[in-house]
Protein backbone atom coordinates (compact mmCIF):
# COMPACT_ATOMS: atom_id res chain seq x y z
CA UNK A 1 0.00 0.00 0.00
CA UNK A 2 1.24 3.27 -0.81
CA UNK A 3 -1.28 5.95 0.06
CA UNK A 4 -1.42 10.23 -0.14
CA UNK A 5 -3.88 11.95 1.94
CA UNK A 6 -3.56 16.03 2.16
CA UNK A 7 -4.54 16.05 5.81
CA UNK A 8 -4.61 19.81 6.29
CA UNK A 9 -7.87 20.12 4.09
CA UNK A 10 -7.39 21.20 0.61
CA UNK A 11 -10.25 22.40 -1.19
CA UNK A 12 -8.87 25.13 -3.37
CA UNK A 13 -11.55 25.74 -6.06
CA UNK A 14 -10.94 24.01 -9.43
CA UNK A 15 -7.72 22.42 -8.69
CA UNK A 16 -8.87 19.73 -5.80
CA UNK A 17 -10.21 17.02 -5.49
CA UNK A 18 -8.97 17.21 -9.25
CA UNK A 19 -7.88 19.48 -11.35
CA UNK A 20 -10.60 21.30 -13.11
CA UNK A 21 -8.87 24.80 -14.42
CA UNK A 22 -10.51 24.53 -17.77
CA UNK A 23 -14.10 23.55 -18.61
CA UNK A 24 -16.17 24.09 -22.26
CA UNK A 25 -14.49 27.08 -23.18
CA UNK A 26 -10.99 25.96 -24.06
CA UNK A 27 -12.30 22.41 -26.24
CA UNK A 28 -14.90 24.49 -28.11
CA UNK A 29 -12.06 27.11 -28.74
CA UNK A 30 -10.19 24.77 -30.07
CA UNK A 31 -12.64 23.17 -32.14
CA UNK A 32 -13.64 26.31 -33.73
CA UNK A 33 -10.15 27.68 -34.21
CA UNK A 34 -8.71 24.21 -35.67
CA UNK A 35 -12.20 24.20 -37.82
CA UNK A 36 -11.57 27.73 -39.11
CA UNK A 37 -7.62 27.05 -39.34
CA UNK A 38 -8.53 23.76 -42.27
CA UNK A 39 -11.07 25.61 -44.08
CA UNK A 40 -8.61 29.11 -44.17
CA UNK A 41 -5.26 26.47 -45.55
CA UNK A 42 -7.96 24.96 -48.28
CA UNK A 43 -8.57 28.47 -49.57
CA UNK A 44 -5.48 29.40 -49.58
CA UNK A 45 -3.63 26.30 -51.27
CA UNK A 46 -6.14 26.00 -54.01
CA UNK A 47 -6.36 30.25 -54.40
CA UNK A 48 -2.68 29.64 -54.87
CA UNK A 49 -3.08 26.80 -57.14
CA UNK A 50 -5.41 28.83 -59.66
CA UNK A 51 -8.82 26.82 -58.67
CA UNK A 52 -10.58 29.86 -58.15
CA UNK A 53 -13.04 28.97 -60.74
CA UNK A 54 -13.89 25.50 -60.29
CA UNK A 55 -13.91 26.09 -56.54
CA UNK A 56 -16.34 27.76 -54.89
CA UNK A 57 -17.24 26.79 -51.97
CA UNK A 58 -13.68 26.07 -50.72
CA UNK A 59 -12.09 29.44 -51.83
CA UNK A 60 -15.03 31.78 -51.19
CA UNK A 61 -17.95 30.38 -49.37
CA UNK A 62 -16.30 28.52 -46.55
CA UNK A 63 -13.96 31.11 -45.93
CA UNK A 64 -17.05 33.44 -44.42
CA UNK A 65 -17.70 31.59 -41.70
CA UNK A 66 -14.14 31.81 -40.18
CA UNK A 67 -14.29 34.88 -38.79
CA UNK A 68 -17.07 34.32 -37.26
CA UNK A 69 -15.64 30.92 -35.46
CA UNK A 70 -12.74 32.91 -34.65
CA UNK A 71 -14.97 35.62 -33.31
CA UNK A 72 -16.95 32.78 -31.30
CA UNK A 73 -13.21 31.08 -30.35
CA UNK A 74 -11.99 34.32 -29.24
CA UNK A 75 -14.52 34.98 -26.60
CA UNK A 76 -15.06 31.87 -25.43
CA UNK A 77 -11.48 32.30 -24.75
CA UNK A 78 -12.24 35.45 -23.24
CA UNK A 79 -14.91 34.08 -21.28
CA UNK A 80 -12.49 31.47 -19.80
CA UNK A 81 -10.64 33.76 -18.25
CA UNK A 82 -10.67 34.44 -14.62
CA UNK A 83 -8.96 38.08 -14.57
CA UNK A 84 -11.09 39.87 -17.51
CA UNK A 85 -9.96 43.02 -17.54
CA UNK A 86 -6.23 42.52 -17.76
CA UNK A 87 -7.38 39.92 -21.42
CA UNK A 88 -5.02 43.11 -23.18
CA UNK A 89 -2.09 41.64 -21.16
CA UNK A 90 -1.51 39.29 -24.05
CA UNK A 91 -1.00 41.81 -26.75
CA UNK A 92 1.76 43.60 -24.65
CA UNK A 93 4.37 40.69 -24.33
CA UNK A 94 5.60 38.12 -26.73
CA UNK A 95 6.76 34.72 -24.94
CA UNK A 96 8.54 32.16 -27.30
CA UNK A 97 8.34 29.86 -24.22
CA UNK A 98 4.56 29.88 -24.23
CA UNK A 99 2.13 28.39 -26.32
CA UNK A 100 -0.66 30.78 -25.20
CA UNK A 101 1.24 33.57 -26.55
CA UNK A 102 1.65 32.43 -29.59
CA UNK A 103 -2.05 31.72 -30.16
CA UNK A 104 -3.14 35.29 -28.91
CA UNK A 105 -0.63 36.71 -31.86
CA UNK A 106 -1.66 33.95 -33.98
CA UNK A 107 -5.27 35.26 -33.60
CA UNK A 108 -4.02 38.37 -34.01
CA UNK A 109 -3.19 38.34 -37.30
CA UNK A 110 -4.91 35.60 -38.84
CA UNK A 111 -8.82 36.87 -37.88
CA UNK A 112 -8.30 40.55 -39.66
CA UNK A 113 -6.85 37.80 -42.52
CA UNK A 114 -9.90 35.79 -42.88
CA UNK A 115 -12.42 39.17 -42.62
CA UNK A 116 -10.19 40.84 -45.34
CA UNK A 117 -10.22 37.23 -47.29
CA UNK A 118 -14.28 37.27 -46.94
CA UNK A 119 -14.82 40.45 -47.35
CA UNK A 120 -12.81 40.72 -50.90
CA UNK A 121 -15.21 38.01 -52.05
CA UNK A 122 -18.49 39.05 -50.73
CA UNK A 123 -20.13 40.96 -54.01
CA UNK A 124 -19.00 37.42 -55.87
CA UNK A 125 -21.31 35.63 -53.45
CA UNK A 126 -24.06 38.50 -52.85
CA UNK A 127 -24.03 40.32 -56.12
CA UNK A 128 -26.74 43.16 -54.88
CA UNK A 129 -23.97 43.52 -51.99
CA UNK A 130 -23.15 47.23 -50.87
CA UNK A 131 -20.26 48.75 -48.23
CA UNK A 132 -21.86 51.73 -48.15
CA UNK A 133 -18.59 53.68 -47.53
CA UNK A 134 -16.30 55.15 -49.57
CA UNK A 135 -13.29 53.63 -47.22
CA UNK A 136 -14.86 50.01 -46.98
CA UNK A 137 -15.12 49.86 -50.89
CA UNK A 138 -11.09 51.06 -51.23
CA UNK A 139 -10.13 48.42 -48.35
CA UNK A 140 -12.29 45.86 -50.67
CA UNK A 141 -10.51 46.61 -53.60
CA UNK A 142 -7.48 46.65 -52.05
CA UNK A 143 -8.17 43.36 -50.25
CA UNK A 144 -9.07 42.10 -53.79
CA UNK A 145 -5.63 43.07 -54.89
CA UNK A 146 -3.59 41.83 -52.65
CA UNK A 147 -5.12 37.70 -52.65
CA UNK A 148 -2.06 36.25 -53.20
CA UNK A 149 -0.23 37.37 -50.11
CA UNK A 150 -3.41 37.18 -47.86
CA UNK A 151 -3.23 33.79 -49.50
CA UNK A 152 0.66 33.12 -48.47
CA UNK A 153 -0.10 34.67 -44.85
CA UNK A 154 -3.30 32.39 -44.55
CA UNK A 155 -1.25 29.27 -45.42
CA UNK A 156 1.81 30.40 -43.10
CA UNK A 157 -0.77 31.13 -39.64
CA UNK A 158 -3.38 28.67 -40.36
CA UNK A 159 -0.90 25.76 -40.07
CA UNK A 160 0.64 27.60 -36.91
CA UNK A 161 -3.16 27.79 -35.31
CA UNK A 162 -4.07 23.91 -36.13
CA UNK A 163 -0.74 23.11 -34.24
CA UNK A 164 -1.46 24.88 -31.67
CA UNK A 165 -4.70 23.96 -30.72
CA UNK A 166 -2.48 20.56 -29.82
CA UNK A 167 0.88 22.18 -28.40
CA UNK A 168 -0.87 24.63 -26.27
CA UNK A 169 -1.79 21.25 -24.21
CA UNK A 170 1.03 19.01 -25.36
CA UNK A 171 3.38 21.79 -23.59
CA UNK A 172 2.32 20.52 -20.05
CA UNK A 173 4.58 18.01 -18.84
CA UNK A 174 2.25 18.29 -15.66
CA UNK A 175 -0.33 16.39 -16.95
CA UNK A 176 0.98 13.38 -18.48
CA UNK A 177 -1.69 12.31 -21.63
CA UNK A 178 -0.90 15.65 -22.92
CA UNK A 179 2.48 15.42 -22.67
CA UNK A 180 2.90 14.16 -26.03
CA UNK A 181 4.02 16.21 -29.06
CA UNK A 182 1.53 14.03 -31.52
CA UNK A 183 -1.12 16.26 -30.02
CA UNK A 184 0.17 18.69 -32.13
CA UNK A 185 0.03 16.40 -35.68
CA UNK A 186 -2.87 15.00 -34.33
CA UNK A 187 -5.40 17.99 -34.01
CA UNK A 188 -3.74 19.81 -37.25
CA UNK A 189 -5.09 17.08 -38.97
CA UNK A 190 -8.78 16.61 -37.22
CA UNK A 191 -9.17 20.48 -37.86
CA UNK A 192 -7.96 20.14 -41.46
CA UNK A 193 -10.70 17.22 -41.53
CA UNK A 194 -13.79 19.14 -40.38
CA UNK A 195 -12.19 22.31 -42.53
CA UNK A 196 -12.70 19.60 -45.44
CA UNK A 197 -15.77 17.94 -44.13
CA UNK A 198 -17.01 21.52 -44.02
CA UNK A 199 -16.13 22.88 -47.47
CA UNK A 200 -17.70 19.60 -48.50
CA UNK A 201 -21.19 19.92 -47.10
CA UNK A 202 -20.81 23.55 -48.75
CA UNK A 203 -20.05 22.53 -51.69
CA UNK A 204 -22.65 22.45 -54.49
CA UNK A 205 -20.03 21.22 -57.51
CA UNK A 206 -19.36 17.94 -58.06
CA UNK A 207 -15.64 18.08 -58.88
CA UNK A 208 -15.01 19.84 -55.54
CA UNK A 209 -16.94 17.71 -53.47
CA UNK A 210 -15.62 14.48 -54.68
CA UNK A 211 -12.03 16.12 -54.70
CA UNK A 212 -13.24 17.23 -50.69
CA UNK A 213 -14.17 13.67 -49.91
CA UNK A 214 -10.96 12.17 -51.16
CA UNK A 215 -8.97 14.65 -49.17
CA UNK A 216 -10.80 14.17 -46.15
CA UNK A 217 -10.72 10.42 -46.43
CA UNK A 218 -6.89 10.67 -46.65
CA UNK A 219 -7.04 13.16 -44.32
CA UNK A 220 -8.95 10.68 -41.41
CA UNK A 221 -6.50 7.80 -42.22
CA UNK A 222 -3.49 9.90 -41.07
CA UNK A 223 -6.08 10.87 -38.19
CA UNK A 224 -6.32 7.13 -37.14
CA UNK A 225 -2.70 6.28 -37.53
CA UNK A 226 -1.78 9.43 -35.18
CA UNK A 227 -4.36 7.87 -33.21
CA UNK A 228 -2.67 4.32 -32.45
CA UNK A 229 0.90 6.23 -32.24
CA UNK A 230 0.03 8.34 -29.48
CA UNK A 231 -1.38 5.19 -27.41
CA UNK A 232 1.79 3.32 -28.92
CA UNK A 233 3.90 6.52 -27.34
CA UNK A 234 2.43 6.34 -23.94
CA UNK A 235 1.95 2.57 -23.50
CA UNK A 236 6.07 2.35 -24.15
CA UNK A 237 6.90 5.77 -21.71
CA UNK A 238 7.06 5.97 -18.34
CA UNK A 239 4.18 4.57 -15.56
CA UNK A 240 2.87 8.15 -15.50
CA UNK A 241 2.33 8.10 -19.45
CA UNK A 242 0.81 4.41 -19.03
CA UNK A 243 -2.01 5.30 -16.49
CA UNK A 244 -2.82 8.01 -18.58
CA UNK A 245 -3.32 5.76 -21.24
CA UNK A 246 -5.55 3.69 -19.26
CA UNK A 247 -8.25 6.84 -18.60
CA UNK A 248 -8.65 5.56 -22.36
CA UNK A 249 -7.86 1.50 -22.00
CA UNK A 250 -10.60 0.89 -19.56
CA UNK A 251 -10.84 3.87 -17.52
CA UNK A 252 -13.95 6.89 -17.32
CA UNK A 253 -12.92 7.78 -20.68
CA UNK A 254 -12.88 4.73 -22.63
CA UNK A 255 -16.29 4.29 -23.67
CA UNK A 256 -17.04 8.17 -24.95
CA UNK A 257 -13.39 7.97 -26.80
CA UNK A 258 -13.43 5.15 -28.94
CA UNK A 259 -17.15 4.93 -29.78
CA UNK A 260 -17.86 8.92 -30.40
CA UNK A 261 -14.25 10.43 -31.30
CA UNK A 262 -12.64 7.57 -32.94
CA UNK A 263 -16.18 5.03 -34.66
CA UNK A 264 -18.48 7.59 -35.55
CA UNK A 265 -16.16 10.36 -35.74
CA UNK A 266 -13.28 8.92 -37.77
CA UNK A 267 -14.34 5.73 -38.68
CA UNK A 268 -17.55 5.56 -39.94
CA UNK A 269 -17.28 8.50 -41.52
CA UNK A 270 -14.40 7.65 -43.54
CA UNK A 271 -16.28 4.47 -44.41
CA UNK A 272 -18.80 6.56 -45.70
CA UNK A 273 -16.72 8.20 -47.55
CA UNK A 274 -15.06 5.30 -49.00
CA UNK A 275 -19.01 4.16 -50.54
CA UNK A 276 -18.92 7.51 -51.97
CA UNK A 277 -15.75 7.20 -53.65
CA UNK A 278 -16.70 3.99 -54.87
CA UNK A 279 -19.60 5.78 -56.45
CA UNK A 280 -22.76 5.18 -53.86
CA UNK A 281 -24.58 8.03 -53.59
CA UNK A 282 -24.06 9.58 -49.77
CA UNK A 283 -25.61 12.83 -49.06
CA UNK A 284 -22.45 14.49 -47.85
CA UNK A 285 -23.23 15.81 -45.02
CA UNK A 286 -24.07 12.78 -43.21
CA UNK A 287 -20.08 12.31 -43.21
CA UNK A 288 -19.77 15.83 -42.75
CA UNK A 289 -21.90 16.13 -39.35
CA UNK A 290 -20.25 13.18 -37.96
CA UNK A 291 -17.19 14.44 -38.50
CA UNK A 292 -17.43 17.69 -36.99
CA UNK A 293 -19.30 16.04 -33.75
CA UNK A 294 -16.38 13.92 -33.76
CA UNK A 295 -14.00 16.51 -34.12
CA UNK A 296 -15.36 18.65 -31.05
CA UNK A 297 -15.57 15.29 -28.92
CA UNK A 298 -12.34 14.51 -29.20
CA UNK A 299 -11.37 17.95 -28.04
CA UNK A 300 -13.38 17.56 -25.16
CA UNK A 301 -12.14 14.15 -24.04
CA UNK A 302 -8.69 15.20 -24.20
CA UNK A 303 -9.13 18.16 -22.58
CA UNK A 304 -11.00 16.86 -19.55
CA UNK A 305 -8.84 13.59 -19.34
CA UNK A 306 -5.78 15.13 -19.33
CA UNK A 307 -7.01 17.30 -16.50
CA UNK A 308 -7.35 13.56 -15.07
CA UNK A 309 -4.16 12.62 -15.54
CA UNK A 310 -1.09 13.63 -13.24
CA UNK A 311 2.15 12.64 -11.60
CA UNK A 312 2.56 10.09 -9.09
CA UNK A 313 2.07 11.58 -6.16
CA UNK B 1 21.50 33.87 -4.53
CA UNK B 2 19.03 31.00 -4.28
CA UNK B 3 16.14 30.30 -1.62
CA UNK B 4 15.12 26.60 -0.97
CA UNK B 5 13.62 25.12 1.87
CA UNK B 6 13.97 22.04 3.97
CA UNK B 7 11.20 20.19 5.69
CA UNK B 8 12.33 17.80 8.28
CA UNK B 9 9.65 14.63 7.67
CA UNK B 10 11.02 12.95 10.69
CA UNK B 11 10.02 16.24 13.26
CA UNK B 12 6.94 17.06 11.06
CA UNK B 13 3.96 15.90 13.14
CA UNK B 14 1.28 17.22 10.80
CA UNK B 15 -0.44 20.03 13.56
CA UNK B 16 -0.92 21.84 10.55
CA UNK B 17 0.34 24.94 11.77
CA UNK B 18 2.00 26.83 9.03
CA UNK B 19 -0.61 26.47 6.84
CA UNK B 20 -2.94 28.26 9.08
CA UNK B 21 0.35 30.60 9.69
CA UNK B 22 0.53 31.19 6.01
CA UNK B 23 -3.15 31.62 5.45
CA UNK B 24 -3.42 34.22 8.50
CA UNK B 25 0.05 36.26 7.37
CA UNK B 26 -1.11 36.26 3.36
CA UNK B 27 -4.60 36.69 3.78
CA UNK B 28 -5.44 33.70 1.91
CA UNK B 29 -9.16 33.75 1.01
CA UNK B 30 -10.87 31.25 3.16
CA UNK B 31 -11.49 28.11 1.89
CA UNK B 32 -7.84 28.09 -0.18
CA UNK B 33 -4.43 27.40 1.10
CA UNK B 34 -1.01 27.74 0.03
CA UNK B 35 0.44 25.32 1.85
CA UNK B 36 -0.57 21.87 3.14
CA UNK B 37 -0.09 18.39 4.90
CA UNK B 38 0.57 15.38 2.86
CA UNK B 39 0.41 12.11 5.06
CA UNK B 40 1.87 9.15 3.22
CA UNK B 41 1.42 5.90 4.46
CA UNK B 42 3.45 3.11 2.91
CA UNK B 43 3.67 -0.71 3.33
CA UNK B 44 1.13 -3.46 4.45
CA UNK B 45 -0.32 -3.82 7.96
CA UNK B 46 1.16 -4.24 10.58
CA UNK B 47 4.48 -3.46 9.01
CA UNK B 48 3.32 0.25 7.86
CA UNK B 49 5.42 3.61 7.55
CA UNK B 50 4.16 7.19 7.64
CA UNK B 51 5.88 9.85 6.57
CA UNK B 52 4.49 13.58 6.99
CA UNK B 53 4.96 16.37 4.69
CA UNK B 54 4.56 19.84 4.84
CA UNK B 55 4.04 20.75 1.23
CA UNK B 56 3.87 24.21 -0.90
CA UNK B 57 5.34 25.66 -4.02
CA UNK B 58 8.61 24.06 -4.66
CA UNK B 59 10.01 27.35 -6.42
CA UNK B 60 11.47 25.46 -9.35
CA UNK B 61 14.85 25.98 -11.24
CA UNK B 62 13.42 25.44 -14.20
CA UNK B 63 9.40 26.36 -13.70
CA UNK B 64 7.18 25.17 -16.41
CA UNK B 65 4.80 27.78 -14.97
CA UNK B 66 6.87 30.23 -15.70
CA UNK B 67 7.31 29.23 -19.35
CA UNK B 68 4.01 28.42 -20.27
CA UNK B 69 2.90 32.40 -18.90
CA UNK B 70 1.84 34.32 -21.99
CA UNK B 71 1.93 37.85 -20.24
CA UNK B 72 4.72 37.27 -17.87
CA UNK B 73 2.99 37.64 -14.61
CA UNK B 74 4.65 34.28 -13.27
CA UNK B 75 8.23 35.62 -12.77
CA UNK B 76 11.28 34.83 -10.90
CA UNK B 77 12.26 37.24 -8.55
CA UNK B 78 15.04 37.97 -6.48
CA UNK B 79 16.95 34.55 -4.78
CA UNK B 80 14.79 32.34 -7.34
CA UNK B 81 11.46 32.64 -6.05
CA UNK B 82 8.76 32.22 -8.70
CA UNK B 83 6.03 35.04 -8.17
CA UNK B 84 2.89 36.56 -9.91
CA UNK B 85 2.51 39.58 -10.70
CA UNK B 86 -1.19 40.22 -10.05
CA UNK B 87 -2.43 43.10 -12.35
CA UNK B 88 -0.57 41.14 -15.16
CA UNK B 89 -2.11 37.99 -14.77
CA UNK B 90 -5.23 37.09 -16.74
CA UNK B 91 -6.28 34.19 -15.15
CA UNK B 92 -5.90 31.96 -18.03
CA UNK B 93 -5.03 29.26 -15.81
CA UNK B 94 -2.23 28.02 -17.98
CA UNK B 95 0.61 27.95 -15.02
CA UNK B 96 -2.41 26.43 -13.03
CA UNK B 97 -2.69 23.16 -15.96
CA UNK B 98 1.53 23.54 -16.05
CA UNK B 99 2.25 22.68 -12.27
CA UNK B 100 3.07 19.09 -11.57
CA UNK B 101 2.39 19.89 -7.86
CA UNK B 102 -1.12 21.77 -7.71
CA UNK B 103 0.62 24.46 -6.15
CA UNK B 104 -1.15 27.26 -7.31
CA UNK B 105 -4.95 27.93 -7.40
CA UNK B 106 -7.42 30.78 -8.83
CA UNK B 107 -7.56 33.46 -6.38
CA UNK B 108 -11.36 34.82 -5.93
CA UNK B 109 -10.14 38.01 -7.13
CA UNK B 110 -9.60 36.51 -10.88
CA UNK B 111 -5.59 36.29 -10.52
CA UNK B 112 -3.40 33.20 -9.69
CA UNK B 113 -1.75 33.36 -6.57
CA UNK B 114 0.49 30.95 -4.32
CA UNK B 115 3.13 30.66 -2.02
CA UNK B 116 5.47 33.63 -1.84
CA UNK B 117 8.13 32.22 0.25
CA UNK B 118 6.97 35.00 2.42
CA UNK B 119 8.95 37.61 0.08
CA UNK B 120 7.87 40.30 2.04
CA UNK B 121 9.14 39.12 5.72
CA UNK B 122 12.64 37.74 4.07
CA UNK B 123 13.50 41.02 2.69
CA UNK B 124 13.37 42.02 6.04
CA UNK B 125 15.58 39.41 7.75
CA UNK B 126 12.42 36.82 9.01
CA UNK B 127 11.82 33.84 7.87
CA UNK B 128 8.66 32.86 6.37
CA UNK B 129 5.66 32.60 8.20
CA UNK B 130 5.25 28.60 8.53
CA UNK B 131 8.81 28.32 9.27
CA UNK B 132 8.38 30.88 12.16
CA UNK B 133 5.43 29.05 13.90
CA UNK B 134 6.32 25.35 13.26
CA UNK B 135 6.16 24.16 16.95
CA UNK B 136 8.81 21.37 16.12
CA UNK B 137 11.10 23.85 13.87
CA UNK B 138 10.98 20.94 11.35
CA UNK B 139 11.72 23.43 9.01
CA UNK B 140 14.72 25.30 7.63
CA UNK B 141 14.67 28.07 4.77
CA UNK B 142 17.85 30.10 3.16
CA UNK B 143 20.21 30.79 0.90
CA UNK B 144 21.87 27.39 -0.81
CA UNK B 145 24.56 29.75 -2.26
CA UNK B 146 25.62 30.44 1.65
CA UNK B 147 27.52 27.58 2.27
CA UNK B 148 26.48 28.46 6.53
CA UNK B 149 23.19 28.99 5.51
CA UNK B 150 20.41 26.70 7.97
CA UNK B 151 18.98 25.28 5.03
CA UNK B 152 22.92 24.80 3.56
CA UNK B 153 23.90 22.92 6.51
CA UNK B 154 20.64 20.90 7.15
CA UNK B 155 21.19 19.55 3.29
CA UNK B 156 25.10 18.61 4.01
CA UNK B 157 24.34 16.81 6.53
CA UNK B 158 21.34 14.75 6.05
CA UNK B 159 19.48 12.83 3.28
CA UNK B 160 16.98 14.71 1.77
CA UNK B 161 14.89 13.80 -1.54
CA UNK B 162 12.57 16.29 -3.87
CA UNK B 163 9.31 15.55 -5.19
CA UNK B 164 8.67 14.70 -8.87
CA UNK B 165 11.81 15.44 -10.11
CA UNK B 166 11.28 13.28 -12.43
CA UNK B 167 9.11 16.17 -14.16
CA UNK B 168 12.27 18.13 -14.74
CA UNK B 169 11.47 21.23 -12.85
CA UNK B 170 14.62 21.19 -10.10
CA UNK B 171 12.00 21.71 -7.30
CA UNK B 172 13.50 23.75 -4.24
CA UNK B 173 11.51 22.40 -1.43
CA UNK B 174 13.82 19.61 0.22
CA UNK B 175 12.44 16.76 2.38
CA UNK B 176 14.42 15.50 4.85
CA UNK B 177 14.22 11.42 5.30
Amino acid sequence: MNEELITSGRLNYKIDPQLHIWGWEIPTYLFLGGLAAGILFFAAFYYLRGKEKEMTAAIKIAPMLTPIMLGIGLFVLFLDLHHKPFFWRLYTTINLESPMSWGAWTLMVITPVSILWSASYLKDVFPGWDWKFKLLNNLEAWAIKSRITLAWIMIFFSIILGVYTGILLSAFNARPLWNTSILGALFLVSGMSAGAATIMMMSKNHFERSLFNRIDLVLIGIELFLVIHMFMGFLASSQVQIESAQLFLGGPFTLPFWTIAVFTGMILPGLLEFLEMRGRRIPAYIPGLLILAGNITLRFIIVYAGQASRYLY
Amino acid sequence: MRYAMAVDTKKCVGCADCVVACQTENQVPIGYCRDWIVENTAGTYPKLELEIRSERCNHCNNSPCVRCCPTGASHYADGGIVLVTEDKCIGCGACIASCPYDARYPHPDGHVDKCTFCMHRVKNGQKPACVEVCPTHCMYFGDLDDPNSEVSLVLKNRKYKRLIPEAGTDPQLYFLI
